[in-house]
């Protein structure tokens, strides 16, 4: 899809939906939002990114791959549950800390967790569809 | 106690980076972490033989009464010894066996992860974590089993170990089970005082065949005892410590452990002492037949296992003693001889006693410590092995019900033993040097003290019995729950039970000089074993590979259509089961919608029905998209702003991918010729799918909501959860257990998904055998195992192999 409007708005769009996927993940936690929509739309905005330059482009702009944000992902939400453990409390009891008028926990720890989990998989998914098995340049 | 099994599985996991340290010095050192558990329960002995049991619990999973409890009692701390004391000679006599071999660390590692799971093992007060013990050693032991597994054999071996002891270990999972719930508890501890009641329960029978299962196959009693010779795949270190003096004694404790609580029934007697006495029988013969050292040591271990089934199956007081008093003989003496068959075969390159003779004058130390451990096995005085042997006739003979037939089983059995380690001993370290393919020389230091010890502790035993009293009461009080005191000593008084031991050396003898008429005559029975219970294994294993394969090819056909049809009319099938079940009609509800959300209902409905319509596959694709954001509004509309912007953004993440998909798709054809018949029929699915879920939603919300639980989590959100947004703060914090279950879900499945959809390319586009540099790119690192694990039959689907990688 080689069209000047769709390359030209996609340039603003991108940023802005990534920015957009950060903000309904933070504020998931008290109106509608969190991980699982905050990685759907930064997913999207990585896809429509891809489909107006191309999946090597859409690499290019991720900096690492899809597996690592799935293996990424998946961690931070085990070591938020972690956290409790160490102190002695069941697996997955959450911590939270108000830090200059915000409320952090590991909760949010967690969301972000699942946030990258959706963007890898979503990516993951899109990105081998749209590869050839043409040699690819590595672009890691 | 949890210390000791956690310090073997540490000195496990640090085995193969010690090696990497120290190299071929890495066994001696971590001998001496078992060593040094040894010494620790050999200081608890003290308080053990005194009437005391160590207990020490920590809560493992206390919701399922599952907990990490230790018991220390005779018999636990006979075996701890034995695991311990043997398990360090064994890592220091494998340090000398196998200088220069590159693997040894992970040998070192596995053998030490094996002794640790059999220390919890014999620990274990709770059922449940005895089981995962268990489990530990039949694993470990077919890691130890595969050690070599650059060779077929070895392999094959590895697997039936692990399958045939793995299947039995499900019975005893079973069995432990309803054991539990027949006692009410998992603690063998709180099961002990309840016996009368469990052996009287009715599910007393199904419960003792499931356990009794499990001890056979782990023992390698008949008819599962063809798994253990073929285990002698294992380097000897290995098969000397598993196969002789610990793992296959696993299920010899467990009846041991189990006989205070459901032995001494008719049940029990008569379905354990037969097998014993038929594994017994059966060892015996077949060691004769074979010519290689370690074999014939692996036959007879059968012919020990099935005299201590025997002997716990009869279950009564003389024959518990004798069971623990032969127990340990048997231990010390055929992990010496298989540690000297090691040495041997390290030494001249063979084990086929035909071609060995007179190594007495080269290897001085290895024939002492054989000569010493034969005679044990032979049952002659004054070493250990008589007065096992003794002990054992007695019982024997003081079983009623079989007084003539059992003593004579006992008495071939014996002799044939007396036999084979006459073949061992005399064969291999007297007679006429011969010539052997390395030139034959005494084995390393570190080689003789693993035998030695044994050896020597067996004539010490022997001529001091007393020494192994306190020990030997301790372990049989603890079968028999109370107190007592066995009476060893080499000088029982005339009476049957010495003439049968005279008579059982000179039938020994007697088969010793006959030997190898007596093998040319069992080797015309060749045919017959041929089709003995191993080829039942080969048959139930072939048939299961051949059932799987009409399994896949049945179920996964590769056609799509197929695939769906099958999920929606499973689906259709249940949930009009359970509405007819439960009697539900569906009811009309009162009509109260707004007209917004008519008109969105019209328009996903309208949608749906354009679809099949549509003459190209992106119009499709576009209606399928009108229909799903339909659906989302429809959500906003009713409330849940999260599920309307899930279901937005999925549903465009979807058409995205469908776009994508296409591009592979052959042309599509809105003429493509499609029969009335198949239109037909998933239109009739179609009407099937929506008339029976549009019955569903209905009747589900013709039932009043119970709030119940949504009240209690919208109240707990904010003071609890700190968010206002309830369906968040379930997500990841109420339930976040879910959640991570689902996300790893997720990623597991784009794992798989992404390396289908590149590997069906890789086949299609390369077919050859040359790499395809995309497939060994950084991305596809998680596609390479999902694709190299396939079943070949699974890949004839495609169009070409896939490429090497």
């Amino acid at each position: 899809m080689n069209t000047l409007i769709l390359r030209t708005a996609t340039r603003f769009l991108t940023p802005l939906l990534i920015l957009f996927s950060l903000f309904l993940l933070w504020r998931g936690h008290n109106e509608p939002g969190g991980g699982f929509i905050g990685g759907l739309v930064a997913a999207g905005a990585f896809a429509l990114y891809g489909l107006a330059f191309g999946p090597a482009e859409m690499r290019r702009l991720l900096r690492v791959a899809p597996e690592a944000l799935l293996g990424v992902g998946l961690a931070l939400a085990v070591l938020s549950g972690v956290a409790a453990l160490v102190v002695g409390l069941p697996f997955m009891t959450a911590f939270w800390a108000t830090v200059g008028g915000a409320k952090l926990g590991t909760p949010l720890v967690f969301d972000v967790g699942v946030y990258l989990v959706v963007i890898g998989f979503t990516l993951l998914f899109l990105l081998a569809l749209e590869d050839d098995s043409t040699p690819r340049p590595s672009t890691r | 106690m949890l210390y000791a099994v956690l310090a073997l599985f540490g000195a496990a996991f640090a085995a193969p980076f010690l090696y990497r340290r120290l190299g071929d010095r890495a066994g001696a050192v971590l001998a001496l972490v078992p060593a040094a558990l040894f010494v620790y329960f050999a200081g608890r002995a003290g308080t053990v033989t005194g009437g005391e049991t160590v207990r020490q619990s920590w809560a493992w999973v206390p919701s399922f009464d599952v907990s990490l409890a230790f018991t220390l009692d005779g018999l636990s701390l006979l075996f701890a010894l034995l695991i311990t004391g043997l398990g360090a000679l064994i890592l220091l006599y494998a340090s000398g066996y196998l200088a220069g071999d590159d693997h040894q660390g992970r040998l070192y590692g596995f053998l030490l992860g094996f002794a640790g799971a059999m220390l919890g093992l014999v620990l274990s007060d709770n059922l449940i974590a005895l089981f995962v013990f268990w489990e530990l050693t039949s694993f470990t032991s077919y890691l130890l089993i595969g050690y070599k597994h650059g060779y077929e054999d070895s392999r094959a071996s590895a697997l039936q170990a692990l399958l045939v002891t793995g299947a039995g270990g499900l019975a005893l999972l079973a069995g432990l089970l309803l054991l539990g719930a027949m006692g009410g508890t998992f603690s063998l501890t709180e099961l002990a005082p309840q016996a009368e009641a469990l052996t009287a329960h009715p599910l007393y029978a199904a419960a003792f065949v499931l356990l009794a299962l499990g001890a056979i196959t782990k023992s390698a009693q008949v008819p599962f005892h063809f798994w253990l010779p073929n285990a002698m795949a294992a380097p000897t270190p290995v098969s000397a410590f598993l196969h002789s003096a610990t793992m296959v004694k696993a299920g010899v404790y467990l009846l041991a452990r189990l006989d205070p609580i459901l032995g001494g029934t008719t049940l029990w007697v008569w379905t354990l002492a037969p097998i014993g006495a038929a594994t017994m029988l059966t060892g015996a013969v077949l060691a004769l037949r074979r010519t290689d050292l370690k074999k014939i040591l692996a036959y007879s271990t059968i012919t020990a296992l099935g005299t201590l089934v025997l002997l716990l199956g009869l279950s009564f007081e003389e024959s518990v003693k004798a069971a623990v008093v032969f127990l340990l003989v048997h231990a010390l003496y055929k992990a010496a001889l298989f540690m000297l068959a090691g040495s041997v075969d390290h030494e001249t390159g063979t084990r086929d006693v035909t071609k060995l003779g007179g190594l007495r004058d080269k290897m001085p130390w290895t024939s002492a410590a054989a000569i010493l451990a034969g005679l044990s096995m032979a049952g002659l005085p004054p070493l250990f092995g008589f007065i096992g042997k003794e002990l054992a006739y007695k019982a024997k003979l003081g079983f009623d019900a079989a007084d003539i037939v059992l003593p004579g089983i006992a008495l071939l059995a014996n002799a044939l033993t007396a036999t084979a380690a006459a073949i061992v001993v005399i064969r291999t370290f007297f007679g006429a040097p011969t010539e052997t393919p390395k030139p034959a020389h005494e084995a390393p230091w570190s080689m003789r003290i693993g035998p030695l010890v044994p050896a020597l502790t067996g004539l010490m035993l022997g001529i001091v019995p007393a020494l192994s009293a306190p020990l030997v009461d301790a372990a049989a009080g603890a079968i028999l729950g109370k107190p007592v005191d066995v009476k060893l000593t080499l000088w029982y008084g005339l009476g049957p039970a010495l003439y049968l031991s005279i008579a059982t050396v000179a039938l020994g003898i007697g088969t010793y000089l006959a030997w190898d008429r007596v093998r040319g005559f069992l080797a015309n029975a060749d045919g017959l074993m041929a089709r003995g219970p191993e080829a039942g294994y080969r048959a139930a294993l072939a048939g299961m590979v051949a059932f799987a394969g009409w399994s896949s090819r049945t179920l996964q056909h590769g056609r799509l259509t197929g695939y769906i049809a099958t999920v929606l009319l499973t689906a259709v099938g249940l949930v009009i089961a359970a509405l007819v079940r439960h009697a539900a009609a569906p009811v009309l509800p009162a009509w109260d919608a707004p007209l917004e959300a008519v008109a969105l209902a019209v328009l996903v409905a309208a949608a749906a029905i354009a679809v099949p319509l549509a003459k190209t596959r992106l119009a499709a694709v576009a209606i399928l998209g009108a229909s799903g954001f339909g659906l989302a509004l429809l959500f906003l509309l009713a409330g849940a702003p999260d599920l309307a912007m899930t279901q937005l953004l999925v549903e465009t993440l979807i058409v995205l991918v469908i776009v994508l998909v296409m591009r592979s798709l052959p042309a599509f054809s809105a003429s493509a010729p499609e029969s009335a018949a198949r239109k037909a029929r998933d239109a009739g699915i179609a009407v099937a799918v929506g008339a029976t879920f549009t019955a569903l939603a209905l009747v589900v919300i013709a039932v009043p909501l119970d709030r119940t639980l949504a009240d209690a989590l919208a109240a707990a959100s904010v003071p609890e959860g700190f968010g206002r947004n309830v369906v968040n703060v379930i997500l990841v914090d109420f339930r976040a257990l879910d959640t991570l279950g689902e996300i790893t879900v997720l990623a597991i499945a784009a794992l798989g998904a992404a390396a289908l959809v590149r590997r069906q390319r890789a086949s299609s586009e390369t077919p050859s055998d040359v790499p395809d540099p995309a497939r060994l790119g950084t991305e596809a690192e998680g596609a390479e195992a999902p694709g190299e694990t396939s079943e070949p039959h699974v890949s004839e689907r495609h169009v070409s192999e896939p490429a090497a990688s």
